[in-house]
């Protein structure tokens, strides 16, 4: 057969992921992750947290430099809002998370993609946080994420790439499942 | 016709070239190829044959696939209802008449303790002596042992527990609410008899295969049989290892076109929830990944179906209903993430979550970490060992009744070819 195959292009390096897949079923031990940020109290709520280094492959690794992020309330909570709100850092990863997890999943189906946006809506009864109602939970009641996505493939294709990041997303899993969290004083 | 031949001691240190491991589907057929091929073989049973169908299953089970969809080799349905669906003492009545055209001696009675390697071959070690051979066939089932998840340690103790293998009909259980987890077809299948018991179930879902019973008039069975993708061979397939992972499809044989599906169950009135994350504090915790698994059981389903579409329309299958999908599966905005487990609710737990073989009397460094079968389709990396009847082990109908037919003929083949070079090379280093 002489078809000229189209590949897309979505600048995932798929293959290195799968070789990466295949190296470490072998050598569990090096998929042992461990992701760090620290956090430092500026002034009222307001906090910068920085992130650089983490644990991987059997060694120290490092972003190419410190990043920090500025993590505040807005004015409605008399505050400086000098940076977003904790919860909404939330959403970025998850937003962030899915939507990489999209494109990873559509360049390995070779699904071309155009343009893919990610809405995430949190919905939140803050009585939980001020304890007003000690029934109402602190954190997210509903988190819903809608995606604008053209890309060369039928609805059901871009669908089932939609279902697959959820399925391989750690954020989403974070979110969706309880973790075992501990916070000491040193 | 021949009676079965009940052999229950065989001399210790006796000689044979292939020893089969089980008499279930898979040995019988193997047994039967070998014949076919003039390998000298026994069959070790550790019950009695279909030994698995007589002890470790529930009592309305019935098969999922139809009657005519039960061809061995040598030995096809030639009842009178080709479209129903065998119950279990049928099936071991079906099994146990295919094993009379056995003509390897089949030693009922007699465990397997220990498989290991010789120089020549393999020593099998059993309750009733021991067997030298060159070659073994696995075939003691993929369901040995029901799977349960480290969560079940955190139960409270109020909570009874059970697993499929153990359960019975709903008489076993105390009246009270009934936790399933698990949606594969045993899953479901519990969770329906158990919800018309007057108990209320609840369901979590982690992983799912979502198919109608029938399909534009036929059973799903008969198009996925007649457009080839029970022949679909494991070298096709992107990832072996998660299709071989995959719970069953979500069936029932018997109510002829019931499906067994979410949409179908709560009308019923069973709950449905995410897949069971957690158990600390006497309350379960549920994912909030419910949506997701239903979506992709979803969007797999209407594959399937479009693909039948396609099979249809290419081979011009004229007479038969238009396409209609199943609906989408409908949830509540808000599925429950939590259940107190000490309030009532609840008074048993039934783990659907699968099941593995059971390879602890295997002496042969082939596991992998996770103690299942390192092997090719079928072929283990030990010379002259081979495993038959896991799921997906060389096509995706390996696992049926009617796939492992084909199976046990490669194998067979393979082994041929395996005895005869060995020979011939036992001969050369002689000469």
């Amino acid at each position: 057969m002489n078809v000229q195959a189209k590949i897309a292009n979505n600048g995932v390096n798929v293959a290195a992921l799968l070789e990466a897949r295949e190296a470490l079923t072998e050598a569990p031990v090096a998929a042992q992750f461990q992701w760090r940020a620290s956090c430092d109290w500026v002034d009222g709520t307001h906090t910068v947290a920085q992130v650089e280094k983490f644990h991987g492959l059997c060694e120290e690794q490092s972003h190419c430099k410190e990043f920090t992020f500025d993590i505040d309330h807005p004015e409605v909570f008399a505050a400086q809002d000098k940076g977003i709100t904790p919860v909404e850092y939330v959403l970025v990863g998850l937003a962030g998370c899915l939507t990489a997890g999209v494109a990873s999943v559509a360049q390995n189906r070779n699904i071309q993609l155009n343009k893919v946006r990610a809405t995430v809506e949190g919905d939140m009864d803050i009585q939980g946080i001020l304890g007003i109602d000690k029934d109402v939970r602190n954190g997210y009641s509903n988190i819903k994420v809608t995606f604008d996505i053209d890309a060369d493939a039928s609805k059901d294709d871009i669908e089932a790439l939609v279902a697959q990041s959820q399925k391989r997303s750690a954020v989403f899993d974070v979110i969706a499942n309880p973790t075992n969290l501990v916070v000491e004083v040193k | 016709m021949k009676p079965i031949t009940h052999l229950h001691r065989p001399a210790s240190g006796r000689f044979v070239t292939s020893v089969i491991i089980g008499a279930g589907q898979a040995g019988l057929a193997m047994s039967h190829c070998l014949s076919e091929a003039d390998i000298d073989h026994v069959l070790l049973e550790r019950g009695e044959v279909a030994n698995s169908w007589h002890k470790e299953r529930w009592d309305s089970l019935r098969l999922l696939s139809p009657n005519w969809l039960s061809r061995l080799p040598g030995k096809c349905y030639d009842g009178v209802d080709p479209n129903g669906f065998m119950t279990v003492p049928e099936l071991i009545n079906y099994l146990t008449d295919y094993s009379r055209s056995v003509t390897a001696p089949i030693f009922t009675g007699v465990t397997v303790t220990e498989v290991s390697r010789t120089q020549s071959g393999y020593r099998v070690q059993t309750s009733e002596g021991e067997w030298q051979c060159k070659t073994v066939v696995i075939a003691s089932g993929a369901c040995n042992i029901s799977m349960i998840p480290g969560v079940a340690e955190a139960m409270p103790a109020s909570i009874d527990s059970l697993t499929p293998m153990q359960y019975r009909n709903p008489d076993q259980l105390r009246d009270g609410g009934v936790l399933v987890v698990g949606a594969s077809a045993s899953g479901l299948q519990l969770a329906s008899e158990i919800q018309n018991s007057g108990r209320q179930v609840t369901v979590a879902v982690g992983e799912q295969v979502r198919m109608p019973r029938r399909y534009r008039g036929h059973d799903i069975m008969w198009w996925m049989d007649q457009s080839g993708l029970f022949d679909l061979n494991y070298k096709e397939v992107d990832d072996i290892g998660r299709a071989r992972r995959t719970p069953s499809s979500q069936l029932v044989g018997g109510d002829r076109g019931k499906d067994l599906d979410i949409n179908s169950l709560q009308q019923e009135g069973i709950d449905f929830v995410g897949r069971l994350a957690f158990v600390h504090n006497n309350k379960a915790q549920f994912s909030g990944s419910l949506a997701n698994v239903c979506k992709m059981a979803d969007l797999k389903m209407r594959r399937l179906l479009k693909h039948i579409d396609n099979y249809a329309k290419e081979q011009r299958i004229v007479d038969i209903p238009e396409a209609v999908h199943p609906e989408d599966t409908r949830l509540s905005d808000s599925p429950r993430l939590e259940m107190n487990l000490i309030s009532g609710e609840i008074k048993t737990v039934i783990w659907a979550t699968g099941y593995r073989p059971d390879y602890s009397w295997l002496k042969v460094p082939v596991l992998d970490a996770k103690g299942l079968l390192k092997h090719d389709g079928g072929v283990v990396g030990s010379p002259g060992l081979y495993a038959l009847g896991l799921p997906f082990l060389r096509r995706r109908k390996s696992q049926f009744i009617d796939g492992v037919g084909d199976d046990a003929r490669d194998l067979c083949a393979h082994m041929k070819n395996y005895l005869d070079e060995s020979w011939y090379s036992t001969k050369v280093s002689v000469a």
